[in-house]
């Protein structure tokens, strides 16, 4: 059994942490690289960097970035925000991401994910989807991009299938409408894709509480959880939630003495 | 001290195990071809991608038989992820002979076993026999994987710890003599990935005595 995922998601812009944190001894709140070790040596299953500036001047800040973590960090992690081409994706590899995630440059060219897979490995590419629930029919999910400001109109499960059809290693899953609500994971959309791929997805979007990441990896059938402000304004700590999951006998990576 | 080789062939995930060592102060000399051999006592083969373009490019680097003859030769040899499914004589992944020091193949990951493939995220070992990779305690070691197929030797001996896949136990770790491999990534294992590779570089430093 592999075992479910706890993944913390830090927002950067020009190599520093967007959103504070809420650690009480950090030296620097918003260098990365110190969440990051904080966040590995707390527990974290992985780690997820999104670059929400992604300007083209950012770039190279990016790169250093990604490289400085990969010099102290033992655990894989995950960079996304603005990557568009196959010279993006060997960059940031080379620099040391294990994973690169993609988003409206999969949409803009699906090529983009099978040529990234077919030289680096499935396990290499991530897809994130945008989704927001359709209001004549809440039964169906639209993909978003751009950050959420463009509807594409492709429907989140027909896309999913087509990512992971296109070699996918994995779906990371947010729903915009319950994105910062703290008052839950969009259940329905997270078990229909995860049903509808064969690949994990990586649910994200309005975690608020324990409940709520045991509810996404049960009945949402997430093979992880990404978590963002819950963690980070400290209201929970990857500690609390692993033993809480534990005792509920969810598979999780205990904690390492 | 002995002297690490990483066998650069243009399909791995170089600078994480290089960093990775470096974290335990020991330093990695990238090979990229046969005369660069020379200077190592060891060697890593690491991994990341997929059978047939991996076998290519270490064909086009003339690796392919030095690493056999290493192998033959009984001299230490770590593989990692797809570096240990190089080790073994095929796989249902490609049509290129693999490097053939282990007997056995690479399969799919069983689908219907209610897992996702890839494979992907942490899972314990089950050990099955002692050997340099694994330090003398007992602890439950979780390893990060990352991969669609696993390697089935002919024989089963050669295996030293396995992971549950659904209902299944798919082949973690092989040793022999003086030739191991993991499929998972230590090097992205955290401390438990840290103790493997400390075991096997406190065995490489002890004289690296060949092991069954």
């Amino acid at each position: 059994m592999v075992a479910l995922r706890l993944i913390p998601c830090l927002d950067v812009a020009n190599g520093r942490v967007v959103k504070g944190v809420n650690f009480v001894d950090l030296r620097d709140a918003g260098d990365p690289v110190e969440l990051a070790c904080r966040y590995s040596a707390a527990g974290a299953d992985e780690l997820v960097f999104l670059d929400i500036a992604a300007s083209h001047e950012g770039r190279s800040t990016l790169v250093e970035l990604v490289r400085r973590t990969a010099e102290s960090v033992t655990i894989p992690f995950t960079v996304g925000g603005g990557i568009g081409s196959l010279e993006g994706i060997t960059e940031l590899l080379r620099a040391g991401a294990d994973k690169i995630s993609l988003n409206s440059s999969a949409v803009r060219n699906p090529e983009l994910i099978s040529d990234g897979a077919e030289r680096f490995g499935s396990q290499c590419i991530v897809v994130a989807i945008d989704a927001r629930r359709r209001k004549s029919d809440s039964s169906r999910w639209d993909v978003y991009v751009k950050g959420g400001r463009e509807n594409t109109g492709l429907d989140v499960v027909n896309w999913s299938k087509k990512v992971a059809d296109l070699g996918a290693g994995e779906i990371l899953l947010t729903s915009m409408d319950g994105d910062g609500t703290q008052e839950g994971y969009d259940l329905d959309l997270t078990r229909m894709v995860s049903e509808k791929v064969p690949i994990p997805v990586i649910a994200s979007g309005g975690a608020g509480c324990i409940e709520d990441i045991v509810d996404v990896l049960t009945m949402g059938s997430a093979s992880a959880a990404l978590l963002a402000s819950l963690l980070h304004d400290g209201v929970l700590s990857i500690q609390q939630i692993k033993s809480e999951l534990l005792l509920r006998s969810l598979d999780v990576r205990p904690l390492e003495s | 001290m002995v002297r690490l080789g990483l066998i650069d062939y243009g399909m791995g995930n170089l600078h994480s195990v290089q960093q990775a060592f470096k974290r335990l102060d020991r330093s990695l000399q990238l090979v990229r071809s046969e005369g660069e051999l020379s200077g190592c006592d060891a060697l890593v083969l690491p991994g990341v991608g997929s059978f047939d373009p991996a076998m290519d490019h270490l064909e086009e680097c003339k690796l392919v038989k030095p690493i056999r003859k290493w192998a033959l030769d009984e001299k230490p040899l770590l593989g990692i992820c797809l570096g240990l499914q190089l080790f073994f004589e095929s796989s249902e992944e490609g049509s290129s002979k693999g490097l053939g020091v282990f007997k056995g193949h690479a399969q799919l990951l069983p689908c219907a076993e209610g897992e996702r493939i890839p494979h992907m995220g942490w899972s314990p070992l089950n050990k099955r026999k002692p050997c340099p990779l694994f330090s003398q305690n007992d602890c439950k070691d979780w390893m990060y994987f990352v991969h669609s197929y696993f390697v089935v030797p002919t024989d089963h001996s050669d295996i030293a710890a396995s992971t549950t896949f659904g209902t299944k136990n798919v082949t973690a770790v092989v040793w022999k003599n003086r030739l191991g491999a993991c499929q998972f990534h230590p090097e992205k294992s955290s401390l438990a990935g840290q103790r493997l590779l400390i075991s096997w570089l406190n065995w490489l430093d002890s004289g690296a005595n060949s092991w069954a």
